[in-house]
């Protein structure tokens, strides 16, 4: 393998043994203008403390570009370019590009510099998702692509998108008098979908900020080993989801233990599931059922018993019946599929 | 083992000859160039320079990042990373190709990246056409992009050096495109002269992106949200480099004389037998060859007619054009390109040469617009008579259509 991938050095980025280990510095600091309660922006200051001083931050259009990069107050102390809605792998690509380029020629001076491109789940789920597998599929560079999750096209009104949950209230998807349930496409699997397309790319991991060591310590891991990685991050969205700003944090944990939101890596093609998901695939702790996750947002108030059923069938599939529980939805025999009439 | 080859191994002193394509010369402009990152997407006919560009970098000719996109959007949002982290970039593309990028297109030049772009023109779909048309490259035309025509392999290897001290000289800062006409010249091999690389070390300095660098040590944002407040006075930077470019061009092209010892005369427009014209036909790329082969052949009738064949459609050199265009007693523009439903239903470049003739209290010649050699179709020497003498037509007064399809079948 050595010979065929002619991959720089990275920086050396250890693991963070505890919370009272993470520098104080920030590199994402005042002057963003995300609502209250948004996690997002909890992941883009995270993700910035994560990677350190010597790293540009590339971010597609979205949430983190509108509301962070005020003309003449912007939130980066890190350098920072916008890149259009589509092009965060591109982004990453063209970076990293440059900067082996410019070291190998001695137009620049040589040391690893961290390349990290951000997209929504807009631009990575679903108008992005192309130039992201692309870039995933180049192992010369160095380069990571966090998609951070808040399940909607939050900035520009709420639509639904690709990785919008099924049956979601969306400005795209308002439910009716005659049609209930508007959005009839179940969550694209966006890392798994990453890590199993492809077998070159060296880390793949879900995160939530509920768990944000874990999730520092991800994103620092994916910037360390070398080559194009993945990052899918679920950031509830109060505005989005519709549920009061506070509750944020313990929307994330839900999340998790309902066993909505599987966390794990995939590191050179070894799964790991990891934190609360780990100890639930283990039978330590039991799946909470999802009821508690959806009725506390908004965007869910529509459903009926049915609905919530069936979106608890879909769920206790992707842990009963997947082949890989929560990560591959490959199951042994295809079973019927029969989703309540709306 | 079969291994690819582009040109020999020039010598280090001499200037070389060789029998290459335009495509080909391009390619060889930006090995001269020491291009650091290079984007390919594969569309007829523009991706020959592409070939050869991975010809190069296979036999260790070349030191370049050579990426092969998995879009034109990609292609072209790659290289505009790249270039704001100070690499010096080369891209591409033909037709739909050059319009599935086109919002990549429109980014670039307002971020002010200096990307260098070869378009082997070729007509849009549908319906489906190799051949060439021009209106790919003219719809970025009022983006800032900086727009040349060439029409032989030198002239292309020869724009693409210029391009480069033109796009990266810090008073400009816009991308520039090279349109190449699809097969007439990306596919036709001509004697080329390379020049040495010690002139081109001369000719060019290093790509030098100051403090608008992306990089750790220089910790700026780039392209945050301006809205009301700001956007109209970050527009009117970009004008201001287009109106810079036009002096920076002048620059490039008496430095490039001063030290490779060829001359382009007036950078912005060539003119052929025009000083004892009496009307001027205009036009631009590769039907320059028919129109100086017709002209030739009209003088032995005693038609004299002149050849103005654009080269710079952005910046576009208007206040020097008219001057030269009032000269004549009528004006023919020949498009290569439709703008439908446009003022008197002409082309692209029929409009821009009417627009530049009409301030001032100049002579205002007529002008007649022509759309010819659509798709690819062949500009023949009988078209070009054909509109010569409708030419003359106007000059004498005589009423006609002010735009005219030529070649077209009924």
């Amino acid at each position: 393998m050595d010979t065929y991938v002619q991959v720089d050095p990275t920086q050396q980025l250890d693991a963070y043994k505890a919370v009272k280990k993470i520098p104080l510095e920030e590199f994402f600091t005042s002057g963003h203008r995300t609502c209250q309660g948004c996690e997002s922006a909890l992941v883009m200051k995270m993700m910035a403390k994560a990677a350190g001083p010597r790293t540009i931050v590339l971010g597609s259009t979205g949430c983190m570009y509108v509301a962070n990069t005020t003309y003449y107050s912007t939130s980066w102390v890190l350098p920072w370019m916008h890149t259009q809605l589509g092009s965060s792998g591109s982004a990453a690509l063209g970076a990293a590009a440059a900067f082996k380029a410019l070291m190998r020629k001695g137009k620049m001076k040589k040391e690893p510099i961290n390349v990290i491109a951000f997209c929504g789940d807009g631009g990575g789920a679903d108008m992005g998702v192309g130039a992201i597998s692309a870039t995933l599929t180049h192992p010369d560079y160095n380069c990571l692509i966090l998609m951070y999750d808040n399940e909607s096209y939050a900035n520009t009104d709420i639509q639904l998108s690709g990785s919008t949950p099924w049956g979601a209230n969306t400005t795209f998807s308002t439910p009716g008098k005659v049609r209930r349930i508007m959005h009839r496409r179940w969550k694209k699997n966006m890392a798994g979908m990453m890590a199993a397309g492809h077998p070159t790319c060296r880390y793949v991991a879900t995160v939530c900020m509920s768990y944000g060591l874990a999730a520092m310590n991800s994103i620092r891991k994916a910037l360390a080993i070398g080559g194009p990685t993945f990052i899918h991050s679920l950031d509830p969205c109060p505005k989005g989801w519709d549920y009061d700003p506070y509750l944020s944090h313990e929307l994330g944990e839900l999340a998790v233990n309902t066993g909505v939101w599987p966390l794990y890596e995939v590191e050179d093609g070894v799964l790991k599931l990891t934190g609360r998901t780990q100890q639930i695939a283990a039978k330590k702790v039991p799946r909470q059922p999802v009821r508690d996750y959806l009725l506390k947002q908004g965007r869910f108030a529509h459903f009926t018993n049915d609905d919530i059923d069936y979106f608890q069938s879909k769920v206790d599939e992707m842990w009963e019946k997947w082949l890989i529980p929560g990560v591959i939805p490959f199951r042994a025999e295809v079973e019927s599929d029969a989703p309540p009439s709306s | 083992m079969a291994v690819a080859t582009v040109i020999e191994e020039q010598k280090k002193r001499t200037e070389e000859t060789a029998l290459i394509t335009g495509s080909e010369a391009i390619a060889v402009a930006c090995k001269l160039a020491d291009v650091d990152v290079i984007t390919a997407y594969p569309i007829r006919p523009y991706d020959t320079v592409m070939q050869y560009v991975c010809k190069l970098v296979a036999n260790g000719e070349m030191d370049c990042e050579y990426i092969c996109a998995e879009g034109e959007h990609s292609q072209f949002e790659i290289v505009k990373h790249a270039s704001a982290c100070g690499a010096r970039v080369f891209c591409g593309s033909s037709g739909v190709g050059w319009m599935y990028a086109m919002e990549a297109l429109t980014v670039t030049p307002a971020l002010r990246i200096p990307m260098i772009a070869m378009v082997g023109n070729r007509a849009l779909d549908d319906p489906g056409a190799f051949g060439v048309e021009h209106n790919d490259a003219l719809a970025v035309r009022d983006l800032g992009w900086q727009l040349v025509w060439v029409d032989t392999a030198q002239e292309a290897l020869d724009t693409a050096l210029i391009a480069y001290r033109v796009a990266e000289d810090r008073r400009v800062f816009l991308p520039l495109a090279i349109s190449c006409d699809g097969a007439f010249l990306t596919h036709s091999q001509a004697l080329v002269k390379i020049p040495t690389q010690k002139k081109v070390n001369e000719f060019l300095p290093p790509y030098n992106r100051g403090d608008l660098l992306l990089h750790p040590d220089n910790p700026i944002t780039v392209a945050p949200q301006g809205n009301e407040d700001w956007v109209m006075e970050i527009r009117r930077q970009n004008y201001a480099a287009m109106e810079r470019s036009y002096q920076v061009v002048k620059e490039a092209y008496a430095d490039f004389e001063r030290i490779f010892g060829r001359s382009y005369g007036n950078p912005f427009f060539e003119e052929y037998m025009t000083e004892d014209a009496d009307i001027v036909l205009v036009g631009m790329g590769t039907l320059s060859i028919p129109v100086k082969v017709a002209i030739r052949q009209m003088r032995k009738e005693g038609k004299r007619v002149g050849f103005v064949r654009m080269r710079w459609f952005r910046p576009f050199a208007a206040e020097e054009l008219s001057k030269s265009l009032q000269r004549f007693s009528a004006i023919g523009v020949i498009d290569r390109d439709y703008s439908f439903g446009s003022p008197y239903l002409g082309g692209v470049l029929a409009g821009e040469v009417r627009h530049a003739l009409y301030p001032g209290n100049g002579k205002k010649p007529p002008v007649v617009g022509f759309i010819c050699g659509l798709g690819g179709r062949e500009v023949t020497v009988p078209n070009v008579e054909q509109m010569a003498n409708a030419v003359y037509n106007a000059a004498d007064g005589k009423a006609q259509p002010l735009t005219q399809w030529i070649g077209l079948r009924e």
